[in-house]
């Protein structure tokens, strides 16, 4: 139920300098993902916003108000911790209200909204259970209660789902997503290295590298206007296919970038012809891993199921429409439309 | 089962034994033999001289009526002697005050070295100095530094005016069993405070930080969060240097010899043995020492419900 600004925010170590200078408004009710590769400073910008972390630099406002030197307790802030973080010695419920005696709630209220949030994600039964006799799944699903009784104005998350197994990573992220419909108002920070979360959870992404911030928009802007090549290089599964030498140069840039969804396959025709290595079926789609004369190789997805044999000789021809252009230094040339 | 169980598992267990013979053997050598030995001699009438034409005297060590004539008679024995219970109750008492200073100290100095800060591996070796010391040598330095004429401690707190003339400290009955104390104390804190130390570090950093977001004050984590997590480590340390302390003899042989105030069931026992030759006596107390030892100890252990299996972690 409030904003979230972050002005000239900065983070140093001493001399070393990890966060640079950053700019981000975010909106109520908004679920913003920070996403980048390990050591981008992703986890240090939410651990700051929760006040674990000294801001060395900049303010940050929360519901307008300056929360620098904030006690992490009055920011009005959740966190659902990476490693889930439940105190081991304690059950299900004193877990979820310790945090809520410490705020001197009076024992009907405490119970009242630990049962609340125990309905919400189905854990009830488990109330009485000591964290080491729950399941990975059944951890996170409390450590997301615990932060819901706590009633936040801001929901932090720091990658959630790591731990969990991969089919249970998507039922969470389910949970997680329909917890942001029925928490409204709820501002939600949700830091994750996973490119798919971040797509599937996102209303706005941003993008850090290296301690700043490369870009920031909607999951379907970056996929179709990343402002830079490591935006494009790192949104998008399977990866967009980065090719330099000839093919860059004739358009005037250093790397030319195209997804493998962008690019038409044919036996007989194409503007590219090369020799397949390398198939990966996975049922809905068929990723054709092609060493291209003259372009380097190629990664092209065909919808369905494709009979195509290693080694056989294929054409491929670019959508035009789809091309992005770089320079040296990732920035992007303005769009060109090849007719 | 035992029809059904595998080749395998047979081998399993044939190796099992194998690898176990050297330590039941050494254990047999070393503790179970002399110790059967000495439960033996406290029912003979044994002497230092006369150790092979031991002859059994059944409980006389421990308990005897003897009759004076009509009516008349007195115990004698173990059982009821004063000075024997009088060392009991000194070693029940040094081991209670001493064992618990040591925990309070302990703690402490393990929670300050679990903190982050500049010189800390330093800090952590410098603290086990008093414990890497021979305690025969560090029970020397310390009746040293207690002389009463020569002493570094007299002189220091004459020169403070806390006190107006030298104290006999190892000397005085009213001194001896605290000097005891203080140099046992200074010499297990390290031990005390390196298996605290263990525990603390077991203890999951991330729910320090939960604590905060949830706006727990330091003293209340501590309290709630940290004591809880670490209480086992902090038993089984009690455990080890109450069993330590409850054998008490080195440093009360040096720094106390021949003091009723300070005398525990080990010293006891050894001026029988060796000294008055009453080795068959000494052997009793030997024993009863034992068996107080294993009562404290097992009624400790199931008191606290202790872990020792590690079932619960």
């Amino acid at each position: 139920m409030a904003k979230v600004e972050l002005v000239n925010v900065s983070k140093s170590y001493g001399d070393v300098e990890v966060l640079h200078d950053i700019n981000l408004a975010l909106e109520e009710g908004e679920f913003v993902v920070f996403v980048g590769p390990s050591g981008c400073g992703k986890s240090t910008l939410l651990r700051m916003i929760a006040g674990l972390e000294d801001i060395t630099g900049g303010e940050l406002l929360i519901g307008g108000e300056p929360m620098n030197d904030v006690l992490p307790a009055k920011r009005g802030i959740s966190m659902v911790f990476q490693s889930y973080a439940l105190y081991p010695h304690m059950t299900v419920f004193e877990n979820m209200a310790f945090g809520l005696e410490q705020a001197k709630l009076s024992k009907p209220e405490i119970r009242e909204r630990v049962n609340k949030a125990a309905t919400m994600l189905q854990i009830e039964p488990l109330l009485d259970r000591k964290p080491k006799q729950l399941s990975g799944g059944q951890r996170q699903r409390v450590a997301i209660g615990r932060a819901i009784t706590r009633d936040p104005r801001v929901f932090l998350f720091d990658e959630p789902l790591s731990n969990l197994d991969a089919a249970l990573r998507v039922d969470t992220r389910l949970e997680i997503a329909s917890l942001h419909e029925r928490l409204t108002g709820t501002t939600m920070i949700y830091v994750t290295h996973d490119q798919v979360e971040a797509m599937t959870l996102a209303d706005r992404i941003v993008v850090l590298n290296g301690g700043v911030i490369e870009q920031v928009g909607t999951p379907m802007d970056l996929y179709e206007n990343p402002a830079s090549q490591f935006v494009a290089g790192f949104i998008g599964s399977p990866k967009m296919n980065l090719l330099t030498g000839p093919v860059a140069e004739n358009e005037g840039a250093a790397t030319y970038g195209i997804r493998p969804e962008h690019i038409r396959f044919s036996r007989d025709e194409g503007l590219w012809i090369g020799r397949v290595v390398l198939t990966e079926r996975l049922g809905s789609d068929t990723f054709v891993h092609v060493k291209t004369e003259g372009v380097g190789m190629v990664n092209v997805r065909i919808e369905g199921r494709a009979d195509i044999e290693q080694g056989e000789t294929v054409h491929l021809t670019p959508d035009a429409r789809s091309v992005h252009l770089f320079y040296a230094d990732g920035t992007p040339l303005s769009r060109k439309f090849m007719q | 089962m035992g029809k059904s169980r595998s080749l395998l598992s047979r081998t399993r267990t044939r190796s099992a034994w194998l690898v176990l013979l050297p330590m039941l053997v050494t254990l047999f050598v070393v503790a179970a033999w002399p110790l059967g030995r000495t439960i033996w001699f406290s029912f003979t009438d044994a002497s230092l001289d006369l150790m092979a034409d031991a002859q059994f005297v059944g409980i006389r060590n421990y308990l005897e009526y003897v009759k004076f004539g009509d009516e008349d008679g007195q115990y004698y024995g173990l059982l009821a002697d004063a000075r024997w219970w009088r060392s009991v109750w000194n070693t029940i008492y040094f081991a209670v005050v001493s064992v618990s200073f040591e925990t309070l100290f302990g703690l402490v100095i393990a929670l300050v070295l679990n903190q982050q800060f500049r010189g800390r591996g330093l800090v952590r070796a410098a603290v086990l100095i008093p414990w890497a010391i021979p305690t025969i040598v560090s029970a020397k330095m310390w009746a040293w530094m207690m002389h009463d004429q020569f002493g570094i401690l007299n002189d220091m707190f004459q020169r403070l005016g806390l006190i107006s003339e030298p104290v006999a400290w190892t000397a005085s009955p009213d001194t001896a069993m605290i000097a005891v104390m203080i140099v046992d104390i200074w010499k297990t804190t390290p031990f005390m405070a390196l298996l605290i130390l263990a525990g603390l570090q077991m203890v999951p950093q991330d729910i320090y930080e939960a604590a905060k977001l949830d706006g727990v004050p330091a003293f209340r984590t501590f309290r709630r969060v940290t004591l809880p997590l670490i209480l086992p480590a902090i038993l089984v340390a009690v455990v080890f240097r109450t069993l330590d302390a409850l054998r008490v003899f080195d440093i009360i042989y040096v720094l106390t010899p021949n003091t009723d105030a300070t005398r525990t069931m080990s010293v006891y026992a050894r001026e029988n043995l060796f000294d008055y030759d009453q080795f068959a006596y000494g052997s009793a107390a030997s024993t009863l020492l034992f068996l107080v030892i294993a009562v404290i100890t097992i009624t400790f252990i199931m008191a606290t419900r202790m872990d020792l299996e590690g079932k619960r972690s």
